[in-house]
Parts: structure tokens; sequence; C-alpha cells
């Protein structure tokens, strides 16, 4: 389902359409990805790699088009993450407040509703939540973790595929309007 | 600025929600020394701007502090400076006082050393004008002081009192034009009339041209002029010119070489004294040290010279003139010389066949000293030897039968070490 017609990029904000979720769609799926983030692994290790909390804050981001709730959504799933890791709390939400916060500014001026588009905006904020953690990790806690850009990009493609069938998936949950 | 926060509200907030997500990382983290990040952001954000405050505060304080300090500093320079000022007066003065406590220390040791009676002043006032050369000192009739009295120091002769009063004196200075005294040359017996001329120096007159007086001789008072009593230095010659029919000799007063003394004497009587052919060894008055009680062959340091100018005893052996050690002295290398034995040859009981028979010498009253230290004449077959006179060989006889006598004569022989006699 397209809503633009197959184009990529938006003329207006206008021609952009407002995704609205139910309130238990809201906080029960990003509920869900950390629960998926923190139990799945466990069990299936080669499925560590999924940033899960990261493709549900790309996507209520960039379908909610609304940047204050894009970084509250971002903060509150970073927190819960930080929360039930051992990292200090903060790492994940600053980051993860940010990715949703360009999310939303972005999905203003993308067509969201298209895959190729997904995927590529999936690809880059992946890269960008690993650079701009490993960034955090130098700059404030002064830790010397490796910069594996190869990696990031390799996990990238592989988060940004999974979460275009996530995304397409979420599509089924949200309440349309224009 | 509700417009502000109203156009940058998205940016506004998600700068406060990064904001408050930092605050919570700073509290939950810590570093590797387990401080919390909180606490070392805060304490690097914070420390340059306390760096930056606190030496602003630091360069405040310090700038009026110093400021409060230099203006203290000027005032206390101008406090240290002043007692500075007073400590130098004071130094001046303690010096002062210093060296006229030496200088009455060596006056009450030559008052007591002559043997002319003398009473001791002080200079408290100058004369006033620069034509007479004259001071005033405490002493007057009321303590014995009469006019034409002689004025001296250990030193030489300063004047004489030219105006008495009953608690003050009035002292006319050597240095003055109508100042005169007899001289008599210690070297030649040259005589003479000392003079002043106004300035430093004095001048001797009328010492004949024959008479031969060079540069350096020591001048003393004859006793001619009934006010000096002979043998007092007076000074040394500075330099002589020919004249007809009288010499042009300069001299400086020994005493006046520092200026007018503080302190004087006056002679209120005088004894005479035997004119010393060798000038004073040194102008201070030194009192030697009492002799050994075994008498040393001092023959040979009797006989050596005190100085260039003066000849020595064994060389050139005087006849009668001199001190009365050396009249004796001479009495008895008459006798050795007689009998062909040479006197302070050489150790005791060498080079000595016989020991000289002192008792085949002539008794003449003449020869005998008289006066101080004088051996009584009823002896004089057993004569008591001075220590430049001893025999060589030890024997009873030649013991110092009098060692007070011998001190004294050999005081007042001038030898080294011994008080030169005035």
């Amino acid at each position: 389902m397209s809503y633009s017609g197959g184009r990529m990029l938006l003329s207006s904000q206008r021609e952009g359409q407002v995704s609205r979720f139910n309130v238990w769609v809201t906080i029960l799926v990003p509920f869900l990805a950390l629960l998926f983030q923190i139990y799945v692994p466990l069990f299936f290790r080669f499925l560590n790699f999924l940033e899960m909390p990261l493709l549900v804050v790309i996507y209520i981001g960039l379908m909610r088009r609304n940047p204050i709730s894009g970084l509250l959504v971002g903060a509150a799933v970073g927190l819960a993450q930080d929360a039930w890791s051992k990292n200090p709390l903060g790492m994940f939400g600053i980051t993860k407040t940010l990715v949703g916060y360009f999310a939303a500014s972005i999905g203003m001026r993308l067509d969201v509703d298209n895959v190729l588009m997904r995927f590529l905006v999936a690809l880059f904020f992946y890269v960008f939540h690993q650079l701009w953690y490993w960034v955090m990790e130098h700059m404030l806690l002064n830790q010397q973790s490796p910069f594996d850009m190869p990696a990031w990009l390799g996990l990238g493609v592989l988060n940004a595929l999974v979460g275009a069938a996530l995304f397409h998936f979420l599509d089924k949950l949200r309440v349309t309007s224009r | 600025m509700e417009s502000f926060l109203n156009r940058y509200r998205n940016m506004t907030v998600l700068l406060l929600v990064i904001f408050a997500q930092l605050v919570l990382l700073a509290v939950d983290a810590k570093n590797d020394q387990h401080v919390r990040f909180i606490r070392v952001w805060t304490v690097t954000v914070v420390s340059p701007l306390a760096r930056v405050m606190e030496g602003m505060r630091t360069s405040s304080i310090s700038f009026v502090h110093n400021y409060i300090t230099l203006h203290d500093a000027d005032a206390q320079n101008r406090r240290l400076q002043a007692e500075v000022d007073r400590l130098k007066l004071e130094n001046v003065f303690l010096t002062n006082q210093l060296n006229r406590a030496d200088n009455a220390k060596a006056l009450a040791i030559f008052q007591q050393s002559t043997p002319s009676k003398t009473l001791a002043a002080s200079v408290f006032s100058m004369g006033i004008g620069s034509s007479r050369k004259v001071v005033y000192v405490d002493r007057g009739s009321t303590s014995g002081v009469m006019r034409e009295m002689a004025v001296v120091t250990p030193d030489g002769i300063i004047g004489k009192v030219t105006a008495v009063y009953p608690t003050a004196s009035e002292v006319l200075l050597i240095t003055d034009p109508m100042f005169a005294a007899g001289v008599i040359s210690g070297k030649t017996h040259a005589r003479g009339t000392l003079k002043g001329t106004g300035t430093s120096e004095c001048k001797v007159d009328f010492v004949a041209f024959e008479d031969k007086v060079d540069p350096g001789d020591w001048f003393f008072t004859s006793g001619d002029d009934r006010i000096f009593p002979r043998g007092m230095p007076v000074g040394v010659v500075k330099s002589v010119k020919p004249g007809q029919p009288y010499r042009e000799i300069m001299l400086d007063p020994s005493a006046m070489t520092a200026g007018s003394p503080d302190d004087l004497l006056i002679v209120l009587e005088g004894v005479h004294q035997d004119i010393p052919d060798t000038p004073p060894a040194t102008q201070q008055v030194y009192l030697a040290p009492p002799p050994p009680p075994l008498a040393e062959p001092l023959a040979q340091t009797a006989a050596a010279p005190t100085d260039g100018s003066a000849s020595a005893p064994a060389a050139a052996p005087r006849t009668g003139s001199g001190t009365e050690a050396d009249k004796m002295r001479t009495v008895y290398q008459k006798a050795a010389d007689s009998e062909d034995i040479v006197l302070g040859g050489g150790p005791t009981g060498q080079n000595i066949k016989r020991p000289p028979d002192f008792t085949k010498i002539p008794v003449d009253p003449r020869t005998v000293p008289q006066g101080r230290g004088a051996v009584p004449p009823s002896a004089p077959a057993a004569p008591v030897p001075k220590k430049g006179t001893e025999s060589p060989i030890p024997t009873k006889t030649t013991a110092p039968a009098n060692p007070d006598a011998v001190r004294r004569a050999n005081q007042a022989g001038g030898g080294p070490g011994g008080i030169p006699q005035l």
C-alpha cells in the first residue's frame, strides 16, 4: 500500500500522511521489541545482531512525523533498554532520542511508505545509532571500543532487511488519516 | 521568549531530553576511579571557571594588598631612613667615645710612667678665629694650673698654657705663629727654636748651617725655655733647606698628626730627662712585661741597632752620653777591652779563657749612674750588671743584686719593648 504513488521524496509536507496508532500499540510494540531484544538472543544467538527497539523507534518516528513524539518514544525505549542492560542509564536513551527525532524529521520529507526508502532509512539510522553510541562511549565514558564500520554496515543491511519486513507488518497496526 | 520556544519547540524539547539523560548518565555511570561522571564533568567544567575566578580574586586581592604594602613601604622606608640616620649619629658618637677611651687609657699609662707631675685635661672649646691656634681645656687655677705650663700628650708636646681661669685654661698650640720652644735634635744634638707657622707644620729656627740635620731626624724639647721639660718628643724633620746663617727646617709635630687631641696633660712639675738618640719606636705607650727571673744574654740584642740611623753601641761605644745603662755598659766594655775579652761573643763559657776581672774597674763618680735605677756608690766592686751588659760567665758575683733597678735601667735605655723614656 503506497500513499505517494511510487515517489521517494515528497514535494511538500502536506503530501505526507500522518499515521496514528492506538495507545496500546504505541506502548505494546516497543515493549515487545524490548522483550525480543532481551530474551530471543538467549535462545537464538544468531539473532543477537537484531536491534528491534531501534527499528521500532525508527518506524514510529517515520510514521508519526512528529519530532517531539519521536524523541520521546526514542528516549523511553532507550532508557528502558539501558535499564535492562549493563550500560549506564542514558547511553541508549540519548542515542535513540536522536534517532527518533531525526527519523520524524526525515519522515516529513520522505515517502516513508516506499520499501526501498524504508530500507535505506533503516540502514542509515542503524549506522548512525552505532556511530553515535561509539562516540558517546569515547567522549563521555572514556571507553575504548573498536571502530568497526564494515561490521556496522553489514549488520545495518541485515537490520534494514528485517526492518523493511517489520515495518510492513507494523503498517497493519496504524490508523491512517489525512 | 515564548515565541522563541514555540518557534524552536522541537529543538528545545530535544535538548532538554538529551540534557536530562546526560544528567542521568552522569549520575549513573562511574569512571575507572569509581567516581561518578557527574562529579567528573562538574569538576571538569567548573574547575576552569573556578580557576579563572580564583585568579581574578587573587589578582584583585594582590593588587589591593600590594598597593597597601607599597603604601606602607613608603612610610616604612622613611621610618627606616630616619632610624639609619639616628644609628649613624650614634655610631659616630660611640666611635668617638671609644677613641676617647683609648686616648684616655694611653694618657693614664703615660701619666704613670712619666716622672713629671701632670694633670689630665680635656679640650672643650676651640679658639675663635682662624689666625690663632688655641684651645680651651677644662682645668684652671683651682686645679693648680698656671700660665706657661707645658701641655703634652704621649705623642709629644701640644702647646703651653697662655691664660688661666678658675675652671678653664687657654692653651696655645705649637702650630700657632706666636708659639716658641727650645728644641734639640736627638741624633746630633743640634739646638734650635721651634716656631709655629699657622699651618699643620712647624719650623725650627736658629739651627746653624754647620749642624747636621736630615729629614727623618727627631727633635725633642731641650728644656732651655724653662717651660717644657727636656726630652719630650716634638716631631720629625720633614724637610731641610740650606740657609745662611741658619737652616730652614720644617717639622711635623708628632702630637698633631691626627689634629688637635681631645685629651691632654698639663705638666704641673716637669722633670728633665735625657735626650734619646733614637726616635720613639712607636707613638703609643707600651708597658713591657716584667723580665724573667734569670738573666739572658741580651748583649747581642742590645748591640743590635734599633734602626738604620741608630749606631750599634758595641760598634760605636758612647762616652758618657746616653742613658744610665749605656754609661754602665761603657764602663764594663772598657774593662773587658783592657783584658782582650769580647763580651757577648758567644754562648756562656765558650771562647773565654778566663772571666774578666771587673774588680779593677775604676770607681768614677761621674760614670756611676745616678738617679733612677742607680747603683749605690758603696758597691762599685760588685756592680749590678744590666741585661745587655751582663757577663757571659754566670757567677754569683754577676747576679742581679737589685732586679728592680735593672728593670728600670733597661726601661731607661729604651731597649726593644721598653718604654721610651721621656
